[in-house]
């Protein structure tokens, strides 16, 4: 059979098969291969952190990556973020009638292969199948669980004015390269996606220095929302220099001709750090150091307590960065 | 550095800044300068530009974005149509936040498949190529920059047979509404940045009557720092010496005589009429038409608008007729940044980003408060 069927999802010989020939066989484990209605994890030390992600990219592959790529790096890097070391992933799948059995198994393979990266097990899953029309080809949701050591306290540490910003490369490249693949556009570039394991990179980052007051990754609402966020929660006035932004001039085009700005639009694979000022030459070198941190650049800083993030032009000019108001598009991650 | 780079260049605009702000104190009194393009709004507010020329100056905004300009009654239309059984409605996605008197086609769109979303009318076109027993009606909203691929697509439906593709009209005209600001009492226009999007299409001659007619100073500008810093600088100098010219300080796209086959296809398919502007009210030959011979896609024609129209109040508190005007700032707006923010948009001017209170929240933090209708 070369397409998904209804009779995949209804729980009888056809799904077994489908279990076993494409997720046991690219992402089997000991704990997934428990085989139970629930699987048992050996104890671990430390705090557990867990989070939840669901992902409807469209399109399902695109330049840089996939939806499967897409759904390991987003939740592996939300537990990354947190300091946390991550251990599994669960693996929930809906499938659309009619989505070809070799693109799934494309898409699996991906998650397998991400996950391995990562160091974390695939150690639940689920599969359920959609009526044609009413699902985008794949939907996947990925729970982590990570455990973070006694030395990281990221919450209760305090920014101050005159801390770092920094970002681990080019701002926006992950939105601009799925809007540029995007079939409506009819636009061709060379944009790929920056989706990648942020976790070697903060752990990398968290044992440079002591000095890291927050991580984050700006995913959908991009480095604009990603930093009101850090401004409102944190209760500080964060400022940017325009003139030091990493923007790809592609990225920047792109923006141009579809009237996006890419202070908005999504990465999937960059760390937003702020850290204290003495610390941020350390820090910086420490992620230049690893491949996915070649881009590493002090955006700006903190300036003050007024909860907003400014930015200031090229031409001295400033500019409020309000969060993410009105819909770019849907289904970027 | 490739070309469009050049205008963006730091160093360069700085010098140009420096030039226009010692220009600026030469002149006495306040200087008024109007722009009419909701891109040169959004442009100036993103650069921070009103903030760094000297208290005597003031850049007013005016009825440049075609959201902002649209009346209420079409946007009850647009939603009574949205309604409908077998009709699809096709818009621009700015136009899905505006507030019509109960609803929005974002409201409409979330409640059922009828609001589509397009990113050009030759899309709107396909839908209806597809859906042969929906009628699609495309929002024909915007100024000389959209109208001309808006004609393409009746020429299209036209050359496709298709009976169930039909316009909205809306569809608005630059000059004479620049004329109608001019009259107005109560501004005292110094000179005008003129649209260069505008004017990529019309080219340079429609804009002339603002020199020989009214003595104003006016400079077709681009979009890139280098060419509002550019454009202003050149409208000072002409303030200064006391001359009035039309100048094209766009010629990297605007031609003198426009764009002859874009102002063909528009001249073929539509024709100038009176058009209602929000905020300034009917103003002649500042609206386009479908010709006689295009009137079968008219969605005038097709549906009964009588019961949606006329029975609609705007929204208590709010300024934007006279903000589109430039009598009044987004900052002088009672509701500005607390009823009415870009996710809970009151009035016009706050839903498309090239609207001017939208643009003006670059400039301006304001504490958001949740909009609740009690």
């Amino acid at each position: 059979m070369k397409t998904i069927t209804l009779a995949h999802g209804n729980g009888g010989e056809l799904m077994q098969e489908l279990i076993k020939d494409i997720i046991y066989y690219y992402c089997g484990n000991d704990i997934l291969l428990q085989q139970d209605d629930a699987a048992y994890l050996p104890e671990v030390e430390g705090e557990l952190v867990t989070t939840t992600d669901s992902f409807v990219v469209d399109p399902i592959f695109f330049p840089g990556g996939d939806i499967g790529k897409l759904a390991v790096c987003g939740t592996v890097n939300d537990l990354a973020v947190n300091g946390a070391h991550p251990l599994y992933l669960t693996l929930g799948l809906i499938l659309e009638e009619g989505l070809e059995i070799d693109k799934l198994k494309r898409i699996i393979k991906s998650v397998a292969e991400t996950a391995r990266k990562a160091g974390v097990k695939i150690a639940a899953g689920d599969t359920k199948v959609v009526p044609q029309g009413k699902g985008g080809g794949i939907y996947i949701n990925t729970t982590g669980l990570g455990v973070v050591g006694p030395d990281i306290n990221l919450q209760d540490a305090k920014i101050e004015t005159g801390d770092k910003i920094i970002i681990s490369g080019s701002i926006g490249d992950h939105g601009a390269a799925i809007l540029a693949s995007r079939e409506e556009f009819e636009v061709s570039s060379a944009l790929t996606s920056d989706c990648a394991l942020l976790n070697n990179l903060t752990a990398q980052i968290l044992s440079s220095s002591g000095g890291i007051k927050f991580l984050t990754d700006p995913t959908r609402g991009g480095l604009a929302t990603a930093l009101h966020e850090i401004a409102q929660q944190k209760q500080v006035t964060i400022n940017l220099e325009e003139e030091i932004l990493p923007i790809k001039k592609e990225v920047q085009g792109l923006g141009g001709i579809l009237g996006i700005d890419p202070l908005y639009l999504a990465s999937e694979g960059r760390v937003l750090c702020v850290a204290a000022a003495e610390e941020a030459e350390a820090v910086v070198n420490a992620m230049k150091d690893s491949p996915i941190g070649t881009g590493t650049a002090v955006i700006g800083e903190v300036t003050g307590d007024k909860s907003r993030v400014c930015l200031t032009t090229n031409l001295g000019g400033t500019r409020i960065l309000r969060p993410l108001q009105k819909q770019l598009l849907p289904r970027l991650c | 550095m490739n070309y469009l780079e050049q205008f963006r260049a730091a160093k360069i605009n700085s010098k140009l800044l420096e030039k226009l702000q010692q220009e600026f104190t030469v002149v006495k009194g306040k200087i008024k300068i109007m722009e009419v393009c909701g891109t040169h709004t959004q442009a100036i507010s993103k650069i921070g530009l009103r903030e760094l020329l000297p208290s005597n100056v003031e850049l007013l905004t005016g009825p440049g974005c075609p959201i902002c300009v649209t009346p209420f009654s079409y946007i009850d239309t647009a939603i009574s149509l949205a309604q409908q059984e077998g009709v699809m409605v096709a818009t621009f996605a700015d136009f899905l936040k505006v507030p019509g008197s109960n609803s929005t086609l974002e409201l409409e769109q979330a409640q059922g498949p009828n609001v589509k979303t397009v990113y050009s009318p030759l899309d709107a076109v396909k839908i209806a190529e597809n859906n042969p027993e929906q009628e699609v009606v495309f929002l024909a909203v915007g100024f000389e920059t959209t109208a001309p691929v808006i004609a393409l697509s009746i020429l299209d439906a036209q050359k496709k047979n298709l009976t169930n593709y039909s316009l909205l009209q809306a569809l608005k005209t630059m000059p004479p509404v620049m004329e109608e600001l001019v009259l107005n009492q109560y501004l005292d226009i110094d000179g005008f940045l003129c649209p260069g999007h505008v004017a990529s299409i019309i080219g340079v001659e429609p804009f002339q009557f603002l020199a020989k007619e009214y003595d104003l100073p006016a400079v077709v500008a681009g979009f890139e720092v280098g060419d509002i810093l550019f454009a202003l600088e050149q409208i000072m100098e002409m303030i200064v010496r006391q001359e009035a010219k039309v100048v094209n300080a766009y010629p990297r796209v605007v031609e003198q005589k426009g764009n002859p086959k874009a102002l063909k296809i528009m001249e073929q398919v539509f024709t100038s009429t009176v058009s209602r502007w929000r905020g300034l009210g009917k103003i002649t030959n500042s609206g386009l038409e479908l010709r006689p011979e295009y009137q079968e896609f008219a969605a005038e024609n097709k549906f009964d608008f009588a019961s949606a129209t006329g029975k609609v109040a705007k929204q208590s508190g709010c300024s934007c007729g006279e903000v589109l005007m430039g009598i009044k700032k987004p900052t002088d707006c009672e509701l500005f940044g607390t009823k009415c923010t870009p996710s809970h948009p009151l009035g016009p001017c706050m839903v498309s980003q090239e609207g001017s209170c939208a643009a003006y929240l670059y400039k301006v933090s304001v504490k958001m408060k949740l909009y609740s209708k009690e």
